[in-house]
């Protein structure tokens, strides 16, 4: 089978700079992404794992070097561009949901295609699309706060699916989970990752969590130091 | 098509929301609809003010006074110099009579209601035709008075806001007795706050022998003022004055209307700064705790502009209900209040509190500035927000 690379990392380097302290999180890192992986990146906390996520979701830009995804460098594009590439590229899943609590699990779902040209119709059907694959459809015209927390982060991959980006992007997503929750919610990434081709990056504390990734990256001080293959 | 979509769902979130924080947005709401009600109140006395007496004067009606005179109680016109006025020209006849009243304006004592205490009241002394050339008086009660004798009709505001008034009563001035003989009214202009009687009897009973204070006349167009003036300037027993009522009465209530704008105005001003900062802490509230929302939407390809619109359609929409309960609480509790004050004339004029369609835009106007400036920072800050603190516990 041929690998091909999604995500090229080429020098990437970047500093924050506080008051006169100026803060390296990556130095010249390279790397790639191959499509179709699901990949664990573990570290400990100010290792640059969040920071290496914004970074692959085109939410933040490196100092230098470039970053292509699906063969497009996104570290310069401008602010707009940036959000309709993510709108069509990227679905996020975080840590807390972030779902609108004023808003039916359906119609949160339905945001990233408010971005796009469908109409109406087209939109619903493709909401109920996702609230199936996640098994909770019949919880559409639930707002957040009457569901539980495993609900909630279902109702937010049905949100990260709906327009069908390669890339996912998930940043603990069951560090607020029960872990019989958290396991259903990884063995729905798994499915989402080996049925429908998702490329998934997930960033954990969690061993048990980076178990169900097909790959393993340690992170530590902005270099990765050790890799394990499961 | 899309930027629709984003536009009106982020919006619709917004308001949404709204509820979540209800307590500031109704601190807000208020703040705002104190400053509309001030507002308006204020200006609606200046408005009231304004209508009752600059409403009053026709421009097809003469007033015409000893020259130099600011007002006709300290005017006097002699009987040579009224006789001399019959036969100007400019001035409307019918047969060979001059459609024209010399009238007198004399100051009585009357009893406020609402207070017990003695105010000034106007006594005008006329003749028929008088009466004739103030447009809408009608008597809504009892008659007219009779020429020679000491009847009174009294102007339906005097009635109202002064004791002992009402038809069929007996009223005493200093030595003289009035018998009370009907009400009038005049399209709620200044008049109203008269009491009217024959000429003669007034001149007999205040000793003003045969003199007068001003005259009232018909024009027979629009030069008219120019004939008369032409007319008087020949004569140099003819010192006198011209104008229309119209002029007249607009120059009596430009002082008070100025003054009370020049109050109301900064009043406003200042009371709208105060809503202001209420509205940018309301506003700044509202972004601080929609802030995770907020950056989820950015994050997930969100533009800046739909968030700023949110948000200032927040805005707006507070200083529209706000506007809204102000005109709702300033026309039920001062549209049509009647109240009464010395006017140029040292007696009293009763007028209505006004509240007309300008006042309603200028406050709405006012409201919206609070709305837009309230609602622009707060909604740049939105708009500014670091997607990056998407992926932190915000």
């Amino acid at each position: 089978m041929t690998e091909k690379t999604l995500i090229e990392l080429d020098h990437v380097t970047k500093r924050y700079t506080r008051g006169r302290d100026t803060i390296e999180i990556f130095d010249e890192l390279t790397m790639g992404i191959e499509e179709g992986a699901f990949l664990a990146i573990m570290g400990p906390s100010g290792s640059g794992k969040t920071t290496l996520l914004n970074i692959l979701g085109g939410i933040d830009s490196p100092t230098s070097g470039s970053v292509t995804v699906g063969g497009q460098r996104i570290d310069n594009m401008s602010e707009g561009a940036l959000s309709k590439w993510r709108a069509a590229n990227v679905g996020f899943i975080f840590q807390f949901y972030n779902l609108m609590p004023m808003l039916t699990a359906a119609q949160n779902v339905e945001l990233p295609l408010l971005l796009t040209d469908l109409g109406r119709s087209r939109r619903a059907e493709h909401v109920k699309t996702a609230l199936n694959v996640v098994g909770i459809a019949d919880r559409a015209k639930h707002k957040p706060s009457e569901l539980s927390g495993g609900q909630q982060q279902r109702v937010a991959i049905a949100r990260a699916i709906v327009s069908d980006p390669k890339l996912m992007l998930a940043d603990e997503p069951t560090g607020d989970l029960d872990r019989t929750t958290a396991v259903e919610i990884l063995e729905m990434l798994q499915l989402l990752n080996k049925e429908f081709g998702k490329t998934i990056i997930m960033v954990t504390h969690d061993p048990e969590a980076a178990r169900f990734a097909s790959r393993t990256l340690h992170l530590d001080k902005g270099h990765f130091v050790q890799e394990a293959a499961e | 098509m899309a930027i629709w979509n984003e536009t009106v769902a982020v919006t619709a979130m917004t308001v949404k929301s709204l509820p979540q924080r209800i307590w500031v947005a109704i601190v807000t709401l208020i703040a705002i609809a104190i400053v509309v009600t001030v507002m308006m109140a204020v200006l609606a006395m200046a408005a009231g003010f304004d209508k009752t007496v600059a409403g009053a004067g026709g421009v097809d009606t003469a007033i015409i006074m000893r020259a130099g005179s600011q007002a006709e109680l300290n005017s006097g016109l002699s009987s040579e110099q009224i006789n001399l006025l019959a036969e100007a020209p400019g001035i409307v006849r019918v047969g060979n009579q001059p459609q024209a009243s010399p009238e007198l304006y004399v100051i009585v004592d009357g009893i406020k209601k609402s207070t017990g205490l003695s105010v000034n009241l106007p006594l005008r002394g006329m003749n028929p035709i008088g009466v004739e050339l103030r447009k809408d008086v009608v008597i809504s009660e009892g008659r007219m008075f009779e020429t020679g004798k000491n009847e009174l009709v009294v102007g339906r505001a005097a009635r109202q806001q002064f004791a002992g008034f009402d038809p069929g009563s007996t009223v005493q001035f200093g030595k003289t007795t009035w018998q009370v003989v009907g009400i009038f009214e005049a399209g709620g202009s200044v008049f109203e706050s008269e009491l009217w009687a024959d000429a003669k009897v007034v001149q007999s009973l205040y000793n003003r022998g045969n003199s007068y204070q001003s005259v009232r006349a018909l024009l027979d167009g629009p030069d008219a003022i120019q004939k008369i003036e032409a007319y008087a300037g020949n004569d140099p027993r003819l010192n006198i004055s011209v104008q229309t009522e119209a002029d007249y009465f607009s120059q009596l209530s430009k002082p008070l209307v100025s003054f009370i704008n020049g109050v109301g105005y900064p009043l406003a001003i200042v009371m709208a700064l105060g809503a202001l900062a209420g509205a940018l802490n309301a506003m700044y509230t509202s972004v601080a705790a929609r802030q995770r929302e907020i950056v989820t939407l950015r994050a997930i390809g969100f533009g800046g502009f739909s968030t700023f619109v949110g948000i200032m359609v927040e805005a707006l929409v507070l200083a529209f209900a706000g506007t809204l309960l102000g005109v709702m609480v300033t026309y039920i509790f001062f549209d049509g209040l009647t109240a009464s004050t010395l006017g140029q004339t040292f007696t009293q004029i009763v007028f209505d509190f006004s509240v007309t369609p300008e006042l309603v835009v200028q406050a709405g106007v006012l409201a919206l500035a609070i709305g837009l400036i309230g609602g622009f920072f707060p909604a740049l800050r939105a708009a500014r927000l670091p997607v990056v603190d998407a992926f932190r516990n915000v």
